[in-house]
């Protein structure tokens, strides 16, 4: 982390109608959107606080991307103090995310969390009675955002970065004992030895790309779990919502997990809809899954549709379910009122308060509306954050990457040209540290582990 | 009985590498000095190798001499061979390595400190620290003599509690069977500070009468070698160099050391301390990688007027009669006579985060340590802590701020961050690895970085500053001219074509033909005769400055944004418990490391980018609060 790189972030929240903006701060903010921004006019010429209508392009293709407005802020009258941009894109998760992987790829860096709040403070922007409550911003922004990196670091991603570091590591590890040891009986190294590596990393870097482009989409949004005993409407509802609305993908072929994954924007919200009991139900021992899986997708979900069976008497496992799910944002759904009400309302009124529940019926397709009603105003109460972090950090994720393929590009260029080793270990090693970052890991320290653990060296 | 053996303004104990650089800086910056060690016999010893320089090494050699001190004078006054090591690698790892004649190096240093006026050499051991309110105002030796002094420097080396093991074998013992500092490792326990326990180790010496090297390869020094004094212009010793030999373990060696490993106190038990993993004994390597089927054994004179080999390769602590073994398994010592067998010696030493970077003790004002009490191993890193302590317990006296390099100003740098910052579990040898910016920490531009400081703090004479400004002045000319003189595709065309070289358009410039990696300044010469007058030297700066500028504008970049954290002060009087917010982990560090400024902050391990932010608005709060008081 530096104090005085120019940074970005996502300043609305995902998914809300209409625009969303992108705000980058810093000394080279100007400059930097300058680069990827068609216009009349040089955003370096504006003047402050004028707003100018263009597009961001594609810097390597020239290609347009996106229709945006951007707002030019000098220093020191911004929100920072610092030279500020905002780029006012549309709505809607596929703009936003398109415009922030551009901005990513220049020299910027993501906003660590509350950082914009913090130079603003250490800018004299803030008062100083508001120092403590910066400070709690910062503490449980980062928290979160950890606990969420540490969730995303135990997948496949992080594997296949960690065997791609590996081989990065080795081949530094030896350019190292060449510089440090010359006179050490090791191969020397020859320019098609680092080619062939920076090569074989590239590859495998452009494969993750492909798979992180692809599924960009797909794991963001609300996560959303219907939940509920079998056949009380789970999947007809999934099916009604998706059906209505505009869904942007339906199932994920090949997942390994027991649920099946709808994404549908209800009110331009992003959710990413869980199923926990879907087609297997007809397969398996029914009750016993259903409740199984119902606690997993629980446990991941931000936002949970509680259905009931109206028409029935309460069941022993809702009883379990509801004391499970205490606290949790959550909207509950009385299905089946088109029947005769046998359910005790006056339990789960114990449970949950009468404006999160909905009554629906979605056979007879009635209330849905309703229940729509209810996820927005959860949504833009801000009592339902949507998980921004996930999602803007998938974002993060591809850049570096690219900045990470780009490094070992010039190192292989730079082999090319005979460039001396040491240098070319420059661009290998960022190339290193870029994907370290992904994982959270750019300790230096391992470097030498590594040097002494694969060479005998000694005097 | 006691009695007052004088006041002094700065006192250092020890003479070895790192002594004889801090008593030097003192007694040169204007403070009386007094230098006290066990034996005035082994001023500037070199109980391990016969050398001085190699990668990151011989960097630091060049910083001391940038700075003022006396290391690179004193080896290019002695050597016996001169090499310049990774040429065909880019200019920041080109590496010079010398060979020292090592009696000679030891007597032409004592010379210098005893012709240096401010500077008082006595012979005795020292044994206990004098302390008032807590800070450190002198010391007692053995034989009762109490010296006073404002700023004291311990330079132990490996003689605080001294251990030599070989094999069976272990006794309480200095290196080269000197005596051990023993009582003075206790008194430094009883005043609470942290040691440690360290192990490093030496190979045997040979004679050279009875080594056959007609089994050896002959290593050669430079014809034409350069030097590591910035000062140093000529020596008589080029044309008299001795070579050096290499030969290799054979499976025999590795068979007698695997049939003794039961005898090698490494592991046997005998050994507590934790040796470097940089440089493992024979017995070490064999073990660790076994598959390897020979390893490199370099034969090292250990000077002109001496048969004594230093078998570099073979630091081992087996017992005597399997050295012996080992060495004649070896081809072309298989008559050899053994003169001093190797061993290993575990010796203590202080933690190195009790430091400030300034290399004074956090626990006791007036202390300061440098060399290997600091758990550094190597006589180049010694010099550089000895020479900033030396400056530095000189300015405390004359109540000047302390001088701290940053990590992208010298190696010296990255040595001293790296302990005070994240300490040491074994003995630290710098590699130029450790280097954020190595690009930037070059041997050629050594006095770039630091001729400035070392004038202005008044170890660089007038004369020679004049020179460097010199220097510095025509190379910007020159890299001045050539981005504005045009070269004419005629002319240069022509040359190009015989080097295979792409062909010139209009309006190119001599500096970007320049970058050319296949176009050097003696090309660009010949094309266009430069109006100064430049010397090697320079030239030299002008054609790296030039074609790796990409490269070097890129790290500049970077240092420059790190700047700002390190400028960026931590006020000594700040309560991390008080800062609610840390993290429980990131307090306990901070607290105990005591951080100068936020860029040594953001280096400890376990110190978040959220802990950083969350010290930057606690901080300013402070500052504002602080400024409004008045």
């Amino acid at each position: 982390m530096l104090i005085s790189d120019t940074i970005a972030a996502i300043a609305t929240a995902v998914g809300e109608a209409g625009i969303a903006v992108i705000r980058v701060s810093g000394p080279e903010a100007i400059p930097e959107v300058d680069r990827i921004f068609k216009s009349r006019i040089k955003l370096s010429d504006a003047e402050s606080h004028t707003v100018h209508y263009g597009h961001i392009i594609n810097p390597q293709t020239k290609e347009e991307v996106e229709e945006v407005l951007v707002t030019v802020m000098r220093a020191p009258r911004s929100f920072t103090m610092e030279n500020v941009v905002e780029v006012s894109v549309h709505g809607g998760v596929i703009s936003v995310t398109r415009v922030m992987g551009i901005l990513l790829q220049q020299n910027i860096r993501l906003a660590e969390p509350g950082e914009f709040t913090k130079r603003a403070f250490l800018n004299g922007r803030i008062d100083l009675s508001q120092a403590e409550a910066v400070i709690d911003l910062i503490r449980s922004k980062s928290d979160r955002a950890f606990s969420i990196a540490l969730k995303q670091v135990k997948g496949d991603l992080s594997q296949q970065i960690k065997k791609q570091r590996f081989t990065l590591i080795e081949t530094m590890a030896h350019i190292e004992v060449n510089i440090d040891y010359p006179e050490h009986d090791v191969d020397s190294l020859t320019s098609s030895f680092i080619k062939d590596k920076c090569s074989e990393v590239m590859e495998g870097i452009t494969k993750l790309l492909k798979t992180a482009e692809e599924g960009k989409i797909l794991r963001e949004g609300i996560t959303t779990a219907i939940i509920g005993r079998p056949n009380v409407g789970k999947s007809s509802l999934l099916n009604t919502l998706a059906h209505d609305n505009k869904a942007i993908v339906t199932d994920i072929p090949g997942t390994t997990r027991d649920v099946i994954e709808e994404f549908v924007t209800i009110n331009n919200i992003p959710l990413k809809l869980l199923d926990t009991a879907g087609i297997r139900e007809t397969l398996d021992i029914v009750e016993k899954i259903g409740v199984e899986r119902s606690k997993n997708a629980v446990n991941e979900a931000d936002l949970i549709l509680l259905v009931f069976d109206a028409s029935q008497p309460l069941h022993e496992d809702e009883l379990v379910l509801m004391e499970q799910i205490r606290g949790r944002q959550c909207i509950v759904i009385m299905n089946k009122i088109d029947l005769p009400s046998m359910i005790d309302m006056d339990i789960v009124k114990r449970y949950f308060n009468e404006e999160s529940i909905v009554r629906m019926s979605v056979k007879a397709q009635e209330g849905i509306d309703a229940l729509e009603n209810a996820i927005s105003q959860l949504f833009f109460s801000g009592n339902l954050e949507s998980n921004d972090l996930t999602y803007v950090s998938n974002v993060r994720h591809i850049a570096l990457l690219n900045k990470a393929k780009q490094s070992l590009q010039d190192a292989y260029d730079a082999a090319d040209q005979f460039i001396p080793i040491d240098m070319i270990q420059i661009d290998v090693r960022l190339a290193w540290e870029q994907l370290g970052e992904i994982i959270g890991d750019t300790a230096g320290d391992s470097l030498l582990d590594q040097i002494f653990s694969q060479f005998c060296l000694g005097k | 009985m006691s009695y007052a053996g004088g006041d002094y303004d700065v006192i250092v104990i020890g003479a070895g590498h790192a002594g004889v650089e801090a008593a030097l800086a003192s007694a040169r910056m204007g403070c009386r000095t007094l230098m006290i060690t066990i034996n005035l016999d082994m001023v500037a010893f070199m109980p391990c190798n016969p050398s001085i320089g190699g990668p990151a090494k011989g960097h630091v050699v060049r910083e001391i001499d940038a700075l003022g001190g006396e290391m690179g004078r004193n080896i290019d006054r002695t050597f016996i061979q001169m090499r310049m090591l990774n040429t065909a690698k880019g200019p920041a790892v080109h590496a010079l390595r010398a060979q020292a004649d090592k009696f000679s190096y030891q007597h032409t240093m004592k010379e210098t400190m005893e012709k240096e006026p401010n500077l008082t050499m006595r012979q005795g051991m020292v044994e206990e620290l004098i302390v008032e309110d807590g800070h450190c105002v002198g010391v007692i030796t053995k034989t009762g003599t109490e010296y006073r002094g404002k700023s004291i420097v311990l330079t132990t080396g490996t003689y605080l509690r001294g251990k030599v093991i070989m094999g069976e074998l272990a006794y309480e013992s200095g290196p080269n069977n000197q005596q051990p500092s023993i009582k003075l490792a206790e008194n430094l326990r009883e005043h609470g500070f942290d040691l440690v326990r360290f192990k490093t180790g030496t190979p045997p010496r040979v004679h050279r009468d009875t080594i056959d090297f007609s089994k050896t390869e002959i290593q050669p020094g430079d014809s034409k070698p350069k030097f590591f004094s910035y000062e140093t212009v000529s020596s008589t010793n080029t044309n008299d160099q001795l070579p050096c030999w290499l030969t290799y373990t054979s499976v025999d060696t590795q068979q007698i050391i695997t049939e003794n490993l039961h005898r090698a106190p490494m592991f046997s038990g005998i050994i507590e301390g934790t040796g470097p993993r940089y440089c493992p004994s024979i017995e070490d390597k064999i073990v660790r990688f076994s598959d390897k089927p020979r390893h490199q054994i370099f034969l090292e004179p250990e000077g002109r007027n001496t048969a004594e080999y230093y078998v570099q390769g073979l630091s081992t602590s087996m017992p005597e009669d399997v050295q012996l073994a080992m060495l004649r398994s070896i081809p072309g010592l298989e008559k050899v006579e053994m003169m001093r067998n190797g061993y290993a010696i575990e010796y203590d030493a202080m933690v190195p985060t009790q430091l400030y970077p300034s290399l004074e003790t956090k626990k006791m004002p007036g202390l300061f340590t440098a060399g290997q009490i600091n758990g550094t191993s190597g006589y180049e890193e010694a010099a550089g802590q000895g020479v900033m302590a030396g400056i530095n317990a000189a300015r405390k006296v004359q109540g000047k701020e302390p001088i701290v390099l940053n990590r992208s100003q010298g190696y010296i740098g990255v040595l001293i961050d790296d302990l005070v910052t994240k300490g040491t579990n074994e003995p630290y040898r710098l590699l130029t690895s450790r280097a954020e910016y190595r690009l930037l920490l070059r041997h050629d531009n050594a006095d770039l970085r630091l001729t400035p400081i070392g004038h202005e703090i008044g170890l660089i004479k007038d004369d020679r500053y004049e020179r460097f400004l010199t220097k510095k002045n025509t190379v910007e000319l020159e890299i001045e001219r050539l981005s504005v003189e045009k070269a004419k595709p005629k002319e240069v065309n022509a040359l190009l074509e015989q080097s295979d070289s792409t062909q010139i358009q209009d309006g190119t410039n001599m500096l970007m033909l320049l970058r050319r990696p296949e176009v050097s300044y003696s090309v660009i010469e010949q094309l266009a005769p430069s109006p100064y007058e430049l010397t090697d030297e320079m030239k030299e700066q002008v054609e790296i400055q030039i074609k790796y500028a990409g490269y070097i504008e890129k790290q500049l970049i970077h240092v420059e944004r790190l700047q700002k954290m390190e400028k960026k002060k931590i006020p000594d009087t700040i309560e991390y418990s008080e800062i609610h917010g840390l993290a429980i982990e990131a307090r306990q560090k901070l607290a105990n490391i005591r951080p100068i400024s936020i860029g040594q902050a953001s280096r400890i391990s376990g110190v978040t980018p959220a802990d950083i932010s969350v010290l930057l608005v606690y901080l300013e709060h402070y500052n504002r609060v602080t400024a409004a008081r008045g």
